[in-house]
């Protein structure tokens, strides 16, 4: 024993790194990051500048938190694919209402339709223990159809975007974007949620092991209904921030970032079976997917050869990412 | 015979469903005839094919979501190919399209099986790869069909024996979905491969240990699905007589048409016969729907409400009819 402790056994270096990188698992995320923004300086020499900083995480913030709602269901075991609804249908609707209301009523009508959603989510995986899967998938259906009915009432007052989240969506102070203003709280919350409070380890609890969850005296339904409704919410607000970044409501506004979430928060590292993964890695797995667009919009491909690269990415990064954080 | 009502006690009740809402249609609509129910068949088609291809990989314990995509990718490159070509040419491109889809299934199970990624992500990763190969394949809607394949679904198949007003209830269109389906699905069912799918979906460490070739058979799986998927493609260029590279609905429709069937999300349960007639049910409620004159977007709202509610019915009867304290 002592002598092996006064004498380690020789491990060769790439082992070693291995080790460093499964015991720090953002810091090969961290690694991948700067080496695409380097292929990108090179394709491009001069891009990356101030300017195009702030616009990848104009871009990534939206991606980042939608991902964090599916962070946070997936620590459970769930998955959340309604949020890319709920985001278009607040979008939608703060457009649509800030014309003749209050900004305060048209935003609280605006997060009516999350605040619902999350709950039907929340009492169908929670009490009736519908696979989540299926049920955001048909909330998410029952809202698309409610918008477009909903549409066709709004259709003579027309759409107009609020000034403020005009400037909280695009605007820059000192060169930062202003939706960090949003953002970097919001992510503080869910970090010091996930890491530090009761409901936070109540998560992995419940996706760890969810007999032994209940046997401990969780109350499973109160727990999953709280996080549908949070994970909507969040939802909701993206819109917001998105309808001022995009300035066109349309009835599918965010539902191309739906399944780029699901992928930024495998790539950072949560485990889709749940009780394993943080937000830390998400963000950075958000990033990562907004500078490869960008990278692969620079390459001036076809959108179909586009496309396949992007998925043939997202399973080489997941599966990389796996062997090296698995080989303990 | 309790028995058998037991086990298909849910695809009875299914059937039952259908019948009933059949009676409603001729109520609603008295002239709805042998015609009408033709055109639902049709319509119906690639939706089966999907639900199917979706069925063989849920028992096998996985989901797949690249169902629609590998559809639109089949089916763009069977238009692509037919375009202008000779209609014996056509003899050679069914078989050819319907290869692809059984060696692009087997690329899926391949890599969850090599990469040990999550079937979700991969599916997802593939959904991309696929969209952008039919993107590269055709970047607009068109090509062309051969006439005899588009005419092998219109009509009825003449039986010698039969009166014709009872003949005219048995469209082209359905007894190519049944004999594709029977084909495939009955030996698959009473083979050892058929065994060792339900057996992996059920429990993947017992079969493991009972000596099931794991990989192989999910692979075998997913293979099989892509065969599905193919000619679930292969009947959209037949319906339509066109190649569309964008995906259809199909794949929400598979997943809640498998769910509807009595198909166990978590593997291992359910038939192939269940799936089909849910898929008939949630077609004649659209049906229904479209002939009371509704707007088509509630007809939206109605569908998916009616399949979360049918869910979470499904659900809430497992629950109640397990037995107390045993928890899943």
């Amino acid at each position: 024993m002592t002598s092996s402790a006064t004498m380690p056994q020789p491990v060769s270096f790439g082992r070693r790194v291995k080790r460093f990188m499964a015991d720090r698992p953002l810091v090969p995320l961290i690694i991948l990051l700067v080496i695409l923004v380097v292929i990108l300086q090179i394709l491009r020499p001069g891009i990356v500048n101030e300017r195009w900083l702030a616009n990848t995480v104009k871009f990534a913030i939206p991606l980042a938190i939608l991902a964090g709602c599916q962070t946070m269901t997936m620590l459970t075991g769930g998955i959340d694919l309604s949020v890319g609804t709920v985001a278009t249908m607040s979008a939608f609707i703060m457009a649509t209402q800030i014309v003749n209301q209050d900004p305060a009523v048209a935003f609280l009508l605006a997060m009516m339709p999350a605040v619902l959603i999350g709950l039907i989510n929340g009492i169908g995986v929670g009490v009736f223990r519908v696979h989540p899967l299926i049920m955001t998938l048909g909330t998410s259906l029952i809202g698309t159809g409610c918008l477009q009915v909903y549409q066709r009432t709004v259709i003579a007052s027309g759409a107009k975007i609020p000034d403020f989240l005009n400037w909280l969506g695009t605007g820059l102070t000192y060169g930062f974007p202003n939706a960090l203003l949003l953002f970097v709280p919001l992510a503080v919350l869910i970090v010091f949620t996930l890491r530090r409070t009761g409901f936070g380890r109540l998560l992995y609890a419940v996706g760890d092991n969810e007999r032994a969850a209940r046997l401990s005296g969780v109350r499973y339904w109160q727990v999953i209904t709280a996080l549908y409704v949070i994970s909507s919410l969040l939802a909701g607000i993206t819109g917001l921030l998105y309808i001022g970044l995009i300035k066109a409501p349309s009835l599918s506004l965010a539902e191309p970032l739906v399944l780029p979430s699901v992928a930024a928060a495998v790539i950072g590292g949560t485990s889709i079976f749940g009780g394993r993964g943080g937000y830390t890695g998400t963000i950075i797995g958000a990033l990562i997917l907004t500078v490869l667009t960008t990278l692969l919009t620079i390459l001036q491909m076809p959108e179909g050869a586009r496309r396949i690269l992007f998925g043939l990415i997202v399973l080489f990064v997941t599966a990389a990412y796996l062997r090296i954080v698995e080989e303990r | 015979m309790t028995r058998f009502l037991r086990n298909q006690g849910w695809v009875a009740g299914l059937f039952a469903l259908f019948v009933l809402l059949f009676v409603l249609t001729k109520l609603i609509q008295p002239g709805y005839g042998s015609g009408d129910f033709g055109s639902l068949v049709r319509a119906v088609l690639p939706y089966a094919f999907a639900v199917a291809a979706q069925t063989v990989v849920v028992i096998a314990g996985g989901i797949d979501l690249s169902v629609a995509a590998m559809m639109a990718l089949t089916s763009v490159t069977a238009a692509s190919m037919m375009n202008g070509a000779s209609e014996e040419y056509a003899l050679f491109v069914v078989p050819f399209v319907l290869a692809m889809g059984l060696v692009l299934g087997a690329l899926n199970g391949i890599l969850i099986v090599v990469t040990r990624v999550p079937d979700i992500v991969v599916t997802l990763a593939t959904l991309f790869v696929l969209q952008g190969a039919a993107l590269l394949v055709l970047g607009a809607p068109g090509g062309a069909a051969a006439d005899w394949l588009k005419a092998s679904i219109v009509g009825t198949l003449p039986i010698p024996g039969l009166p014709d007003n009872i003949d005219a209830w048995v469209p082209k269109a359905l007894v190519l979905l049944v004999v594709c389906l029977c084909i495939i699905w009955i030996p698959l069912r009473r083979s050892k491969l058929g065994l060792s799918i339900y057996a992996i979906g059920s429990s993947e460490l017992a079969a493991f240990r009972s000596g099931v070739p794991v990989a192989r058979t999910r692979i075998i799986a997913y293979a099989l699905s892509g065969l599905f998927a193919a000619m679930g493609g292969l009947a959209l260029t037949m319906s339509t007589g066109i190649g569309a590279p964008i995906p259809g609905p199909y794949l929400l429709a598979s997943v809640a048409a498998v769910v509807l069937g009595g198909v166990a999300l978590g593997g291992g349960k359910g038939g192939l016969l269940g799936p089909i007639v849910a898929v008939f049910v949630l077609r004649l409620v659209r049906t229904d729907l479209t002939l009371l004159a509704i707007d088509p977007n509630v007809t939206a709202i109605i569908e998916g409400a009616i399949m979360v509610a049918v869910v979470m019915f499904g659900a809430f009867i497992t629950i109640r009819g397990r037995p107390a304290g045993a928890m899943p």
